[in-house]
């Protein structure tokens, strides 16, 4: 109701609407007076322009704008002669007037929080819908003075902090009003991130794929709730429910990001309004497909002070391309038919937005698009066309009074009216003597120059060739300018008067003397200025971009050949053995004959002799290419999925391609009893993480057993949550699977049942559709779970590490579940004590099918190597061995009928070794997935000479934009942390 | 391969060990003397000798030759085997901690920023689970060393079969490890800092630190009677010469500014440590004769931009350029991983170096750099029997298979705690 009656009050925006409060300090005195502005270039909207036109305003709204309008007699007529008139921009993303929240901050040996702390609202303290921004606004005159110096009459503002932030405001920046007159709407839009609210330590989520669990399973209860199914109170979901239909934001931040929150918004048939980072131009296409209108920041990037060559050093291809290309964002968003709109968030000073809008068109961007993202496209997000962002009949008189085109560097901005309210940026009324001129002065010429801001003029003085120390300032029509020659002052004054350019008036001599002076101004040369704008579009180099947009990325996406490897030794995998001097031929991504004497008239031949082909490696677990890899936040996570966040421009991608891989699982870590969800993705460099997963992949999710999940390493403050002993790990399993089992029933009986992410995850691996891999090591613990698992009538897929695998390998048999395991690792923890590197051998030899894992971004580059060390530790035999590293990891992830041996039919993921592929001397020469080459060593070579090139190009552009004076950044390295099943992210 | 018939392998394999060691009680020292024929001799200089003869006795090789010599004592026939050095893992704290995740097993890091007077040696676990698995890989010889701080403190050079560290002690106190600042820093995410590195205002500040502390080590002399100063006084012998200035550094500007500055100073011997961009100072290595411990070259490569092999090639561009490289295990898991470090040395002979040359970096280059070559690092008469013999090539992981292995001549066990399990459960499941 609240609600409801503000909207009411302040639809009626104008002083009228207070026409019923009392007046007590005198008579009543509303003003409504026209104000009519003539002769002007109106820009009524960015495609609407009317050349000499007028505008008449009047109670702060446009009553009318065009060509011979007849002016009311009570009108102020302002002739605007030369001038133009565009409506005033709309930043539709800001905090204007909201402290955004500071961390609090977790204590040294602070016990975690695991559950809300709120009473009646969800049970998350991230999911704040129920805010409302209103209710801790504060007008903030200084942001507002130096918001309408930037050219904005109207913000759009809220509280940035939680995951759903609830509803923001609409305010206009009139100076002399109250929020009565300015505020148009107090529930604007509703606004969300993957970023947790700073005033709560709650744990979950700990992870960005938490985050977006955590959203969908927000949306679906929210529906329930809606439905009437639950009898308490949640002021939160009561929020969500009300705020369904504004305008949805979400700040998403990042490219990759954007499609992960357009995906969440795909499901529940809600279409975003992203705020983008500005490197959406990396992802155009993807970025375009979402349909989401964006919100840009205009912050580009400083160059970086690369005088060091050690400092240098530290700085990524990437970063440096990064400051190259990012201004050419909203061009490239335009040309490919992204509607945006500019905001000011994340600029440091407000004084860089005109200079960088300006940068933005001149890397491409089209003037119109830019006042379109700058008036229409706000007011079309925030579902205002109607009544802000033009200057049609009947919106707000919310305009700008500028020299010109709004812009070009040399426009000078006069006014900036909001809601019929004038405010002077820069008097247009006083003169600009801006220019050369002769000075004549006590008998001696001066060359004189006077250039700068209006408000802030520079003035150069030389006498012949010599320059002179000198003063200027003008204010009010008057000039006043201080001449030093020989310690000798020389004071000079002028009223500047409008129907001269030449000034004169009087100076003080330092004796004391007064004369008169003259100031003629010289005829500027306007090719000059042409030419020098031209010279700076020659000098514009925007480097290409490449996929992914990193070093190493592709200029061009590698293509499906037709191969025919000759004469190699082929490691089949199959009953045939390792076969030599043999001929593999591939084709539309396939193997299509495996032979002797082979030939295609289309393949391109390699010669393979003396070399070594085999199938590409495949790393059962693995943690490179995903943004976050632990939701610890729980115990249970199975509601998120690494599938979810992909990052699919880690350079490990590259490097594991470089080492034969071309497959790997991608697990969550080990922080739970129960993880999360797989990616098992082929490593295609180039793609986005969405088509590196495989098409109807297989479902798996990730168990942990042991001292991960019961805490033990992670400090004394990590107590309190359950499980703390492998006891407890036990029940947790039997709980969350008892729960799942009735969750199940529930569902298949037809009633209504609330929709739980995660039970839907734990049923379907009772219903035998997703599969386990359970990080695991002490022979208790595997034995638990597998007679849990009997229990519930399903079978473990596979044992991970499993580093004790070998004392009950016959049990695991009798289960038939597989062991993938690392080839040599122990003594890292208390757990692994008993950890052998026979252990691979021994469960091979029991008839467990075995695999050998990297868990480690360098080591997965070199699977090869530790499959050799089963021949080493337990006399496996080399066959065997190989098939560790490829078609048993495949057997367990059930991609065995595609991909794992050299067979007719599979998909062409294939690799060229150098040498024997289990012993170190050997090299990876060329990955192939389904027959397009990833990697080539002779292609490598040639991307370091590329690279060192370009970074070189790039350093010496930031050398020369340092030397012209462009601000610069300290060089940074950029590091992604290296995951591992303990990292703790966020 | 079925069961049966791995256990069968196992049991002569451990047999065969039976007779000549008991178990993993130290070895004694040899009594007869013994001669190794047949084998391909690498002796760790450069050079092979195809059927060799080797005969060892009272710990030290008395015969390293060609076919062609009478035998001694007791015989090893090794035709088509291969013989080694021992291979040494310097800058280790092997013996210095056991359970990485185990605080109570943990002792290679004391507390405190100039502290060359703490001793690894005294706290080195000759009897740990981790030393005996490094021998049936071939790495028979270690520089036991601290971490942590500026000056972690002085290591010394042990072998892996002994009673206690006294009795391990090949050379005691040989360097002062020197963690040379970052003139880049990583961001300390834990207080929300970005994890980038971006640069170290403090870095000439601590560098200046370390410069006088050296400076006023060297003042302090041989004043040692009144007001001793520990610290101080534990630096004396790298002024002298005696012991080496271990110099942990990764970047070209550090390493320049490290080696020039201890130079300058008076340091006499100095061996850089880690040095992924030594590939940018090979001047001033040269100028100075720095040695260098090259980080494992199993690592991945510092910045996204480098070459995915770089880490493995590294030793070959600096032995191609006349440095004198050994490698160095320090990082994640650097116990447990120090019996890698043979294949270590083969990822380099992938990138093209020789593989004797490969071979040098883990034992006579290795022996120079800690100064224990006039007895280690090579198969050379007169030198400690301190060698193994590997039924294949030992630097690749496929064929490394040890059946015998020497430290000063004395024949140790090469089973261990993993060896034990692995024949317990096979004896199980083909009991089964």
């Amino acid at each position: 109701m609240r609600i409801l009656f503000l909207c009411t009050l302040f639809s009626f925006i104008n002083i009228s609407a207070q026409e019923y409060f009392p007046k007590n300090d005198g008579v009543k005195s509303k003003n409504t007076n026209y104000t009519a502005f003539t002769n002007a270039k109106i820009y009524i909207t960015p495609t609407q322009i009317i050349e000499k036109g007028t505008m008449l305003i009047k109670e702060g709204k446009v009553i009318n704008a065009g060509i011979g309008l007849s002016i009311p007699k009570n009108a102020t007529i302002i002739d605007l002669d030369g001038k133009s008139i565009y409506p005033s921009f709309i930043d539709v993303y800001s905090n204007f007037g909201i402290v955004i929240p500071k961390s609090k901050g977790v204590r040294f040996r602070q016990k975690p929080q695991y559950d809300s702390k709120r009473k009646g609202y969800y049970w998350n303290e991230h999911i704040r819908p129920e805010t409302n921004a209103i209710d801790k606004f504060k007008y903030d005159d200084k942001k507002a003075i130096e918001l309408r110096k930037a050219g904005f009459g109207i913000v759009n503002t809220h509280l940035q902090d939680g995951i759903i932030r609830g509803a923001g405001l609409l305010v206009t920046l009139k100076a002399d009003g109250t929020n009565a007159d300015r505020l148009l709407d107090d529930t604007s839009a509703q606004y969300l991130s993957f970023t947790k609210s700073k005033v709560s330590n709650q744990g979950y989520p700990t992870s960005l794929m938490g985050a977006m669990a955590l959203l969908r399973q927000v949306y679906y209860d929210s529906d329930w709730y809606a439905k009437g199914n639950v009898s308490t109170k949640d002021l939160s979901l009561e929020a969500l429910n009300s705020n369904k239909n504004l305008a949805q934001i979400f700040y998403a931040n990042d490219k990759m990001n954007a499609l992960r929150a357009d995906k969440i918004g795909d499901l529940f048939n809600i279409q975003y309004t992203i705020v983008g980072k500005g490197n959406e131009y990396q992802l155009i296409n993807e970025i375009k497909n979402t349909n989401a209108t964006f919100i840009l920041p205009v912050n580009f990037p400083k160059a970086y002070d690369v005088e060091n060559p050690f400092q240098a050093d530290y700085v990524n291809l990437s970063a440096m391309r990064y400051w190259n290309q990012a201004p050419s964002n909203p061009g490239v968003l335009a040309k490919n038919g992204v509607s945006f709109s500019f905001t000011t968030h994340h600029l440091k000073s407000l004084n860089d937005f005109n200079k960088n809008l300006q940068k933005a068109i001149e890397y491409g961007l089209d003037k119109t698009k830019a006042l379109e993202a700058l008036t229409t496209v706000p007011a079309h997000i925030l579902r205002k066309s109607n009544q802000i962002g033009s200057l049609k009949k009947g919106m707000l008189a919310n305009f700008l009074i500028t020299s010109g085109d709004i812009f070009d560097k040399k426009t000078t901005l006069y006014e900036n009216w909001v809601q019929g309210s004038k405010n002077i940026i820069n008097d247009m009324n006083i003169k600009d003597i801006r220019g050369d001129y002769t000075l004549s002065l006590a008998g001696n010429n001066y060359n004189l120059t006077i250039n700068g801001k209006p408000a802030k003029l520079n003035m150069k003085v030389k006498k012949d060739t010599v320059k002179i120390n000198s003063k200027i300032h003008y204010s009010d029509d008057w000039l006043s300018i201080i001449l030093t020659e020989d310690d000798k002052p020389k004071r000079l004054n002028a009223k500047v008067s409008s129907d001269s350019d030449n000034l004169n008036g009087k100076a003080i001599l330092s004796n004391g003397n007064t004369v008169n002076w003259t100031a003629t101004k010289k005829i500027a040369d306007k090719k000059d200025d042409k030419k020098t704008d031209k010279d700076n579009k020659d000098t514009l180099t925007i480097l290409p971009i490449t996929f992914p947009n990193v070093g190493y990325g592709f200029k061009e996406k590698p293509k499906q050949e037709t191969i025919l490897f000759k004469n190699a030794t082929v490691w089949t995998n199959e009953k045939d053995g390792i076969l030599k001097n043999t001929d593999v031929l591939v084709k539309n991504g396939k193997i299509v004959k495996v032979g002797t004497n082979l030939s295609d008239k289309k393949a391109k031949i390699v010669d393979a002799t003396g070399k070594h082909l085999t199938s590409g490696i495949i790393d059962e677990h693995s943690h490179i290419a995903a943004a976050s890899i632990n939701e610890a936040g729980h115990n249970s996570s199975a509601e998120v999925t690494i599938e979810d966040n992909i990052d699919s421009e880690d350079i490990n991608i590259y490097r594991n391609l470089a080492g034969g891989v071309t497959t790997s699982q991608i697990l969550h870590g080990s922080a739970n009893p129960i993880g999360g969800r797989s990616a098992i993705i082929k490593l295609k460099w180039g793609e986005i993480g969405d088509n590196m997963i495989y098409s109807n992949s297989p479902k798996f999710i990730k168990f942990a057993l042991g001292e991960n999940v019961k805490q033990s390493n992670w400090g004394s403050a990590q107590t309190i949550r359950f499980p703390q002993t492998r006891m407890g790990v036990e029940q947790v399993y039997m709980d969350y699977f008892q729960r799942a089992k009735e969750y199940d029933v529930l569902k298949k009986s037809g009633k209504p049942y609330r929709k739980d992410i995660e039970m839907e995850v734990l049923a379907e691996i009772l219903n035998k559709e997703r599969f386990i891999s359970c990080h695991s090591y002490v022979q208790s613990e595997i034995n638990m779970l597998m007679k849990v698992a009997e229990k519930f009538d399903f079978n473990i897929n596979t044992f991970t590490h499993i580093l004790e695998g070998y004392k009950v390998a016959d049990k695991m048999k009798a289960h038939g579940v597989g062991g993938s395991t690392f080839s040599d690792w122990w003594a890292y923890k208390y757990e692994v004590n008993d950890a052998i590197p026979y252990n691979a051998a021994i469960m091979h030899s029991v008839g467990v099918v075995t695999a050998i894992n990297s868990d480690s971004r360098e080591m997965s580059r070199r699977l090869n190597q530790e499959a050799a060390k089963s021949v080493k530790y337990g006399n496996v035999s080399e066959e065997d061995a190989w098939k560790f590293v490829t078609l048993n990891p495949a057997k367990l992830l059930h991609i065995d009928d595609r991909v794992g041996s050299i067979k007719v039919g599979k998909d062409a993921d294939l690799v060229l070794w150098s040498d024997h592929p289990l012993s170190v001397y050997a090299k990876a020469e060329k990955t192939m997935i389904e027959g397009k080459v990833y990697f080539d060593i002779e292609k490598d070579k040639l991307q370091r000479e590329v690279i060192k090139k370009e970074r070189n190009q790039l350093i010496n552009m930031m050398l020369n934009a340092k030397s012209k004076g462009a601000p610069t950044q300290a060089p940074k390295k950029h590091v992604k942390k290296e995951l591992h099943c303990d990292s703790v992210d966020y | 391969m079925n069961i049966k018939l791995i256990s069968i392998a196992i049991s002569l394999l451990l047999f065969l060990s039976e007779v000549l060691t008991a178990q993993q009680t130290p070895a004694p020292k040899q009594q007869e003397a013994i001669t190794i024929i047949g084998a391909i001799a690498h002796l760790g200089n450069g050079k092979i000798i195809k059927n060799s003869i080797l005969i060892f006795e009272n710990g030290k090789l008395t015969t390293v030759a060609a076919d062609g010599v009478q035998s001694k004592g007791k015989v090893i026939n090794a035709e088509g085997k291969h013989v080694y050095p021992g291979f040494i893992i310097p800058n280790s704290t092997l013996g210095l901690g056991e359970i990485s995740a185990v605080r109570a097993t943990m002792d290679q890091d004391e507390i405190g920023e100039m502290i060359p007077h703490i001793r690894s040696l005294i706290a080195y676990n000759a009897e740990s689970k981790i030393v005996e698995s490094l021998r049936p890989n071939g790495v028979l010889l270690a520089q036991a060393t601290p971490r942590g701080g500026t000056i972690s403190g002085t290591s010394s050079v042990v072998q892996l079969d002994a009673w206690n560290w006294e009795d391990a002690a090949v050379k005691v106190d040989d360097g002062i490890h020197l963690n040379w600042p970052n003139s880049f820093k990583q961001g300390r995410w834990w207080l929300g800092e970005p994890r980038g590195f971006s640069p170290n205002k403090d870095y000439t500040k601590q560098v200046n630190k370390i410069k006088n502390f050296i400076q006023e080590a060297k003042a302090y002399g041989s004043d040692t009677k009144n007001n001793r100063h520990l610290p101080f006084e534990a630096t004396q012998e790298l002024f002298s010469g005696k012991q080496k200035l271990y110099i942990h550094a990764n970047a070209a500007r550090e390493i320049t500014d490290a080696i020039s500055s201890m130079k300058e100073i008076g340091v006499k011997h100095i061996v850089l440590v880690g040095a992924y961009q030594a590939d940018k100072t090979i001047a001033i290595l040269k100028k100075y004769n720095v040695p260098v411990l090259i980080q494992r070259t199993h690592s991945l490569p510092f910045s996204n931009d480098d070459d995915y092999d770089l880490p493995y090639r590294l030793p070959k561009i600096l032995t191609d350029n006349g440095i004198l490289v050994g490698l160095e295990n320090s990082g994640d898991m650097e116990r447990m991983n120090s019996r890698n470090l043979p294949f270590y040395a083969g990822q380099v002979v992938g990138q093209g170096l020789d593989k004797e040359k490969a071979l040098q970096l883990i034992t006579s280059n290795t022996a120079k750099i800690l100064g224990i070559d006039d007895n280690y690092g090579t198969l050379e008469v007169g030198k400690s029997a301190t060698l193994f013999i590997s039924e294949g090539d030992a630097l690749d992981m496929r064929t490394n298979k040890l059946t015998h292995a020497f430290i000063d001549g004395r024949a140790i066990s090469l089973e261990t705690h993993q060896t034990k399990l692995y024949k317990r459960y096979m004896d199980k499941y083909s009991d089964d």
